[in-house]
């Protein structure tokens, strides 16, 4: 279900939405922000009621919002799903730039946050108390949010990455899970020896899990003050990644399988597709999209590159925020807060969604729920402790979007035997910043 | 009424007096095309104008709008993605184009030489993918390619064949045609086909009476006929060529290593502009392509028509 914050990623081709925009929403914005606004506005807005538009494709808002309209009657939630992914983002960009139209809150990834706000397309925040919730929520997730002095949305779910892999084939062949990519590279050549039509995982060259293993191996190819940007794949976490998955692309030890096609789908039902380092939201995907694998799947932490090391990376998640342009911050603010720290959580586990606030995270009872489909296994468990040591200081760019379209133009090659993932990333980040210094950004090496 | 009047006058020859009558039947034409040219205007001319106006600015997240004349232009005429992307669709044309109307040729008038059994069933399968959606048709031939669970893997493993895969870098232009070629055959078919059917038959038994064979009769009297159908169908297809976009889009997804964002000059101005936020770019890609299109299509049109006459 989650998946949706991530199916599109990959096919980001479809847009940056129309940031172009931007220039117009500075203007326009300027001196729009609420520096009166306060908590206190939000609880009489409550009680003055109103109408809330909330784009949306996370399906567990529906609850929250018929139990929000229950608790405070004068509130309407016209819940809309404006697109998924770069749809919504287009949609919304639109809205922004028409000075009309825009909701009061918006569904917006992770990774996609940093054009909103830099643009000053989303409300800050900080004046309803936002700042203080920075322990309510898990370290990537907030990273994420709170972009400079502000904080530009609150997190609704979260991708903490886990090693989820099919226990089935492991046990069949004798082979141990790995816990460290080396371990990882050798159960892979473990796995082909026994059934040569079997692969460790499918890679086919995926901009977010890239930068997800380079932002877990420590590197900080994208530093962003601003509109102030280095990017540099010469670091030595990216380097650290490129030498090991070359190994995995000569070695042939990944599947040339892309992922979200149906190929993927029969190869990790199958068992021929054997394991996914992938982002928490696989869970829910797993057992409502590859039920014929139900009991074969298990989950361990993700693979380090240090032995020993408990290092994790955020993979995909999303926020909800409130554009700038909303006419009812207050309110909005109010279904915001309960959506994302207050009663609405709860709802939205039960729903499914794996959440990025740090008491349900701990709690007990989120944390020993046996998962039929694991073979009883407390999956959260694992997932949960994952989302505490997510490594700090990651930063996306401010056009991240179209960086990850041409993710396969470049690196993508090295998976075809046009280059090695060194030269790829190289070129990846030329493109990046030619694109940067051409729309204005000062882009440094 | 007075309109009514001009041939009467013209005929008694005398000149027009009242200069305002002309003027006001020039007001009433233009009252019977007015709806027309509103529409049209809005339609076809506005979008046009609006894409030329477009690729004459440049906005950037940082910095904003401004006018920069004809600088978009002489960035695409030396973008390398873009001459990559306009000579792999130039090659497409030069390949598939004549394959799929040979193809399509050979079938009309083997359907037409009224030598084949059941040549309604085969007029209407051949024309049959044509009525598919192109989206749809796509979809299909992916999955038919795939190589682990697909029709090619099949093949590979039932007949210990090793058919490359069709969606690598090297291949996948030559799949993009297949697709492509298998969609249009009938198409262009039923053009041909019906072109046929407009000979007199007279020259048939003409020519039967002076002992020509099949194959006389199909260069001497067929193809000569239908040369007409033969440069709209060139055309179409030349246009169709230069507009490639929905298979490698859609096969993207399947391939993302072997179809780049700029696979095709149609592929390279929607990447631009949904990607990558550059309208004005893509507006300009979008212009030059047209162009070049036009172009070309005019170039085949006279020579095709100067042939005929």
């Amino acid at each position: 279900m989650f998946t949706t914050t991530h199916r599109t990623r990959s096919r980001a081709t479809a847009t940056v939405a129309a940031i172009g925009a931007l220039a117009l929403t500075l203007t326009a914005c300027g001196g729009g922000s609420d520096d009166d606004a306060s908590p206190a506005d939000a609880q009489s807005a409550l009680e003055e009621g109103g109408t809330l538009t909330v784009w949306a494709w996370d399906p567990t808002l529906t609850d929250v919002a018929a139990d929000f309209e229950a608790e405070n009657p004068g509130v309407t939630i016209e819940l809309v799903n404006a697109g998924t992914g770069n749809d919504q983002y287009t949609a919304l960009q639109n809205a922004i730039a028409a000075g009309s139209g825009a909701p009061d809150l918006a569904q917006v990834e992770f990774y996609a946050l940093p054009q909103f706000s830099l643009s000053e397309s989303l409300a800050d925040l900080t004046p309803y108390g936002a700042d203080e919730l920075a322990d309510t929520f898990t370290p990537g997730p907030w990273g994420a949010v709170a972009q400079g002095e502000g904080i530009y949305a609150l997190p609704t779910d979260s991708g903490p990455m886990a090693l989820f892999y099919n226990k089935r084939v492991f046990d069949e062949h004798g082979i141990e899970v790995p816990t460290t990519w080396d371990e990882y590279i050798e159960a892979g050549r473990e796995l082909q020896e026994a059934d040569p039509g079997a692969y460790i995982t499918n890679d086919t060259g995926d901009a977010g899990f890239t930068t997800s293993l380079i932002w877990q191996a420590g590197g900080q190819p994208y530093q962003v003050d601003g509109t102030n940007v280095t990017i540099d794949f010469s670091d030595e976490g990216s380097q650290t990644f490129a030498d090991t998955w070359q190994t995995m692309i000569d070695d042939e030890l990944v599947a040339p399988v892309s992922s979200w096609s149906d190929e993927w789908y029969q190869g990790l039902s199958d068992g021929s597709i054997a394991t996914l380092v992938i982002g928490a939201w696989m869970r829910g995907n797993l057992e409502s999209s590859v039920p014929g694998a139900a009991g074969d799947w298990a989950v361990a932490p993700m693979p380090q590159w240090e032995e020993g090391a408990t290092a994790t990376a955020e993979n995909g998640g999303s926020s909800l925020a409130i554009p700038e342009a909303s006419e009812n911050k207050d309110l909005a603010w109010a279904f915001l807060e309960y959506a994302t720290v207050g009663d609405g959580v709860q709802t939205r586990i039960e729903g499914g969604a794996f959440p990025a606030t740090t008491a349900d995270l701990e709690g007990a009872e989120f944390r020993d729920v046996e998962f039929e489909y694991f073979g009883g296994q407390a999956v959260n468990e694992v997932l949960a402790d994952s989302a505490a040591n997510v490594v700090e200081g990651w930063a996306y760019l401010p056009f991240q979007v179209y960086a990850n379209s041409i993710f396969n133009d470049t690196v993508g090659q090295a998976y075809v035997g046009g280059t090695t993932l060194t030269d790829g990333l190289q070129s990846w980040q030329d493109a990046s910043v030619a694109y940067g210094s051409d729309q204005g950004f000062t882009v440094t090496e | 009424m007075t309109t009514l009047s001009p041939p009467v006058a013209a005929a008694h020859g005398v000149p027009d007096p009242a200069p305002h009558r002309h003027r006001r039947r020039r007001w009433i034409g233009w009252g019977f095309i007015g709806p027309f040219m509103a529409v049209f205007a809005l339609v076809f001319l506005a979008p046009i104008a609006y894409s030329i106006y477009l690729s004459l600015f440049r906005n950037q997240i940082v910095g904003g709008n401004a006018f920069v004349g004809f600088d978009n232009y002489s960035r695409a005429l030396s973008d390398p993605q873009f001459w990559s992307a306009l000579s792999r669709v130039s090659l497409f044309l030069v390949v598939q184009v004549p394959i799929m109307l040979c193809l399509a040729l050979l079938v009309a008038l083997a359907i037409d030489s009224g030598r084949l059994h059941g040549k309604n069933f085969f007029r209407i399968s051949i024309f049959l993918p044509y009525a598919v959606p192109a989206v749809v048709a796509t979809l299909m031939w992916g999955f038919m390619y795939g190589t682990r669970f697909g029709l090619v893997g099949n093949i590979n493993d039932w007949l210990g064949t090793s058919i490359p895969n069709p969606l690598s870098p090297d291949w996948v232009l030559l799949s993009i045609g297949n697709i492509v070629t298998w969609e249009f055959v009938g198409y262009n078919m039923l053009i041909f086909y019906s072109a046929l059917r407009t000979i007199p038959t007279s020259l048939y038994e003409a020519a039967e009476i002076d002992g020509a064979g099949q194959l006389r009769i199909v260069r001497a009297i067929k193809l000569p006929a239908i040369r007409g159908a033969l440069v709209i169908a060139t055309i179409f297809s030349i246009i169709g060529s230069f507009q490639l976009f929905n298979e490698p889009s859609i096969l993207q997804s399947l391939a993302p290593n072997a179809i780049s964002t700029y696979f095709t000059p149609n592929l390279y101005a929607y990447s631009l502009s949904f990607s990558g936020q550059q309208y004005n770019y893509s507006a300009t890609v979008a212009i030059i392509m047209g162009l070049i299109t036009m172009v070309i299509a005019y170039v085949v049109q006279l020579r095709g028509m100067r042939k005929e006459s």
